[in-house]
């Protein structure tokens, strides 16, 4: 089939305007380096019917940072944020262990599935919370869930007395290390919440409903959209998918540390929403964009000790990379980079509109 | 015209043809103004009409297509607002630009703070300023902090301030918009003392009365043209307003009248309100107000700027909560509207007259915009099946007409008039029994404009109750089967739209030259 040199000229246009163009030529690259690096850093293999291989580690320990981020998304779309998504975290992870290692039978599947459930039940509480300080009392986002970013840790180590919380619960820990065809289960509850936050979000009229709260609240509260509900229901959305990642993140370890669980997660999942195109003024959403994000995160700190580089520049070196995608990705740094390329002059542009 | 016998002083400023062009819309058109030293000069004109443009050209804000500008027999063009302040034009704005946690002297030498070996010499400042200060008669201490007066204190600030620049011509852009009545008392105290030493003052405002009590010449615009300049004393506001407002299609209106005058003749009284309202009111926007509308009715809210219209369609669609009164939708239990979900529930509907901050989702697409009304009376777990999805948007693109014929677009792509369609499709779709519309036709072609006249006059004759509210008397005269008169945010009159034209409304508003003006009050 020959193609007119024009038309393959329009489609890399068209893929260099698309939104997630920068973001996995980012990811591209940095698989790139790793396999320069590690020449078999692409394999994977099949062992006692479990696949093992880098690429399976990056999507199954970036298992947490994509749930938060998932339930950061829908929240930054309505112009909110949450930083209680650590805490929140921490809490779910000590609920449900601090619950295993009281019960007498810890070790028993039906003990785990009682813990994870009221994990996830003071996460709806904690999400309630949130969502009233926001659309309730009127409390711009950033400060009301400082309050529980803050407050929540404390609340994990009243839960755990201060201690670190050892479990020894096998269906408790298959959270993070089990397998479900060949497939590591973190990353298959990660992807599956993805796949069915996707599903409801684009197929029921939640998405729509909770872009337009994010473009312009008054205008939905004039329209009669239910402001109050669906702000609600994205905060109590984050702390659950908070919670998630918590328990995951609690039983990799087997225990948990109220101190250090989820610390700063809150930021890599921004990071990645941020990244993934997700506009922080609110409004249009992408979780494809999140999920991209999510998985150059995690295969960035992955990257970091496989090419050498001292665990002393690992922040760094992040931030240099999200810099760079983060530049690429303004419609400023774009529109310098299309006028060096055009080189055409513009005239000025009056853009005041008559009142 | 006739001031050539006893010399006057050369004007400060002259504004000679001065054009500006916005893309394809001509802000000023030829716009000439002449400021004399030591007179309050209003402008005066509706919104749009052109006034913000004329201040901004003058003072370097916007640059001028055509045109010339002479300050003092010299021409000049400022590049910059700042230029235009050294040479000694200085404006002070509704919203007061100052710095709320400095103290006041700070505020008034903000920039140009008197130093002592290389410090700020805050007792020289203080000094000046009170100094500056006394010279208006005002009284401020200099030391206090800015944000601890109030509104009206911190605008007399800003105009020290401004003066303090050696102004020789101050632009005060709706000064007395939030002030109370002694406070305008004390800002038109001050104005005077600097018309009195020489300062030429530009003022503008919507209140009549504040004009004619203040003003001693006045420039009047119509859709960026002047209309008229006149001395305040030669001048009514009858005359005034029909200036602003302009009576071009006066003959068209009258014929288009009679037309429904026929329709409008079955008797709206034996019939039950669709709503009802007994002493709706808010404190600070409307007074209580009663209003009945009934089923295939159009009411017609006639009455300047800031006289409640808007206030009033907001507070019977409950997007401003009521202190007072009761609304009955349909004879159902008495009860206020406290949001606008209330009112959506009972089949209200009202189209804003800020259609970008209250209307427009400019990133989503026409079609979404078409359907959030109906999406959201529905609930998120109920989405529209995409079958009546297209069903109602590709009805509505056809019946209103909307272009660009792609639902898909983004909302922010279409033009005013468009978006102003849509958002009309937005509410007809969900099918309402009161229709509110706050200047649906404000800023929008005239192609789309008689279109949307249209639609409300078929909207009526269907069974529609609909309330009308428009700037333009002529456009709530043509479609209007009842009238109400609001003015100064009560309602002085109401009454079937019978052989009223419009200078019989603007005798009702400015209450000259009497004879026909019998108020017919409404509340208790």
């Amino acid at each position: 089939m020959p193609e007119s040199p024009g038309t393959v000229k329009a489609l890399g246009a068209r893929a260099l305007a698309h939104r997630l163009f920068w973001p996995l030529a980012a990811l591209g690259a940095l698989l790139v380096v790793n396999l320069i690096a590690t020449p078999t850093f692409f394999n994977v293999r099949i062992q006692d019917g479990h696949l093992f291989g880098s690429l399976v580690d990056i999507v199954r320990n970036g298992a947490p940072v994509l749930l938060v981020a998932i339930g950061m998304t829908l929240v930054i779309a309505t112009r909110g944020i949450d930083l209680s998504v650590g805490a929140v975290a921490a809490i779910a992870g000590a609920v449900a262990c601090v619950y295993i290692v009281k019960s007498p039978a810890d070790g028993a599947a039906g003990t785990a599935v009682v813990a994870v459930t009221m994990a996830l039940a003071v996460c709806v509480a904690l999400g309630l919370w949130n969502g009233f300080l926001v659309s309730v009392v009127g409390i711009q986002p950033i400060i009301a869930t400082l309050v529980l970013m803050v407050a929540g840790r404390g609340i994990a180590m009243l839960v755990t007395g201060g201690q670190i919380t050892t479990v020894n619960n096998d269906t408790f820990a298959a959270l993070a290390s089990g397998h479900l065809l060949t497939l590591p289960v973190a990353a298959l509850i990660a992807l599956g919440v993805f796949a069915a936050t996707q599903i409801v979000v684009r197929r029921t009229a939640l998405g729509l409903l909770i872009e337009s709260v994010g473009i312009n609240p008054e205008a939905s509260r004039l329209a009669g959209v239910r402001s109050r509900t669906i702000i609600w229901t994205v905060y109590v959305f984050a702390a659950l998918c908070a919670g998630t990642a918590g328990l995951i993140v609690a039983a990799n370890t087997h225990s948990v540390n109220a101190n250090s669980l989820g610390l700063w997660i809150e930021l890599d999942a921004i990071l990645a929403v941020v990244i993934g195109g997700t506009s922080l003024a609110g409004g249009r959403f992408s979780l494809t964009g999140t999920l991209v994000g999510a998985m150059l995160i995690a295969t960035l700190t992955r990257t970091i000790p496989n090419i050498g580089i001292p665990a002393e520049a690992n922040y760094l070196f992040k931030a240099l990379v999200v810099v760079i995608v983060c530049l690429l990705q303004s419609p400023k740094a774009r529109a310098v980079l299309q006028r060096r390329r055009d080189r055409t002059p513009t005239g000025p542009s009056r853009e005041e509109a008559v009142v | 015209m006739s001031q050539a016998e006893v010399k006057p002083p050369g004007p400060v400023v002259e504004m000679l043809d001065v054009s500006i062009t916005f893309g394809a819309v001509r802000a000023l058109d030829e716009v000439s103004l002449r400021l004399l030293p030591g007179e309050v000069h209003a402008l005066m004109g509706e919104n749009g009409a052109g006034k913000s443009t004329l201040i901004k050209a003058l003072t370097g804000v916007y640059t001028i297509d055509s045109g010339r500008v002479v300050i003092d027999g010299v021409e000049t063009q400022f590049a910059t607002p700042a230029a235009a302040q050294h040479a000694g034009i200085s404006t002070v704005y509704q919203e007061v630009n100052l710095v709320p946690n400095l103290t006041v002297a700070e505020n008034m030498l903000l920039g140009r703070e008197p130093r002592r070996l290389g410090r700020i010499d805050r007792r020289e400042m203080n000094r000046r300023a009170a100094a500056s200060l006394q010279a208006l008669g005002i009284d401020v201490d200099p030391a206090s902090e800015l944000g601890s007066h109030p509104i009206a204190v911190q605008q007399l600030v800003a105009i020290a301030r401004a003066v303090d620049t050696d102004a020789r011509v101050l632009i005060l852009d709706e000064p007395t918009s939030s002030l109370d009545a002694d406070e305008v008392a004390r800002l038109f105290e001050v104005m005077r003392r600097l018309r009195d030493h020489g300062t030429a003052i530009v003022f503008v405002s919507h209140f009549l009365d504040q004009v004619f009590e203040i003003s001693d010449r006045m420039t009047i615009l119509r859709n960026g043209r002047v209309v008229g300049e006149r001395l305040v004393e030669e001048t009514t506001q009858l005359e005034l307003v029909q200036l602003m407002i302009g009576r071009d299609l006066q003959v068209l209106e009258r014929l288009d009248h009679a037309a429904h005058e026929a329709t409008e003749e079955t008797s709206a009284e034996q019939r039950l309100p669709v709503l009802s309202a007994v002493g709706l009111g808010r404190k600070g926007s409307l007074e209580a107000t009663d209003l009945n509308l009934y089923a295939g009715e159009v009411v017609g809210i006639a009455g300047l700027l800031g006289s409640g219209r808007t206030e009033l369609a907001r507070l019977l669609f409950g997007a401003d909560a009521p202190d007072t009164g009761d609304l009955t939708v349909k004879g159902s239990s008495r009860r206020r509207l406290r949001s606008p979900r209330h009112a959506i529930d009972r089949k209200l509907a009202f189209c804003s007259e800020d259609r970008k901050a209250e209307g427009v989702f400019g990133e989503l697409s026409v079609a979404d915009n078409m359907l959030l009304g109906l999406q959201a009376s529905r609930g998120w777990l109920r989405p529209i099946p995409a079958i009546t999805r297209s069903t109602l948007v590709s009805e509505f693109m056809t019946a209103l007409d909307i272009r660009p014929a792609d639902p898909s677009l983004p909302m922010r792509s279409l033009s005013g008039g468009n978006q102003q369609k849509v958002l009309l499709a937005r509410w007809l779709i969900t099918e309402p029994d009161v229709l509110l519309l706050d200047e649906p036709t404000r800023g929008i072609d005239i192609g789309a404009k008689t279109q949307i006249q249209q639609l409300v006059a078929d909207l009526a004759e269907k069974g529609m109750s609909v309330v009308f509210i428009s700037a333009e008397l002529e456009e709530v005269l043509r479609l209007s089967h009842r009238l109400v008169v609001l003015k100064d945010r009560r309602k002085i009159a109401e009454r079937p739209n019978r052989g009223i034209d419009v200078n019989d409304v603007l005798e009702i508003i400015t209450g000259e030259p009497g004879g026909l003006v019998e108020k017919e009050w409404a509340d208790a």
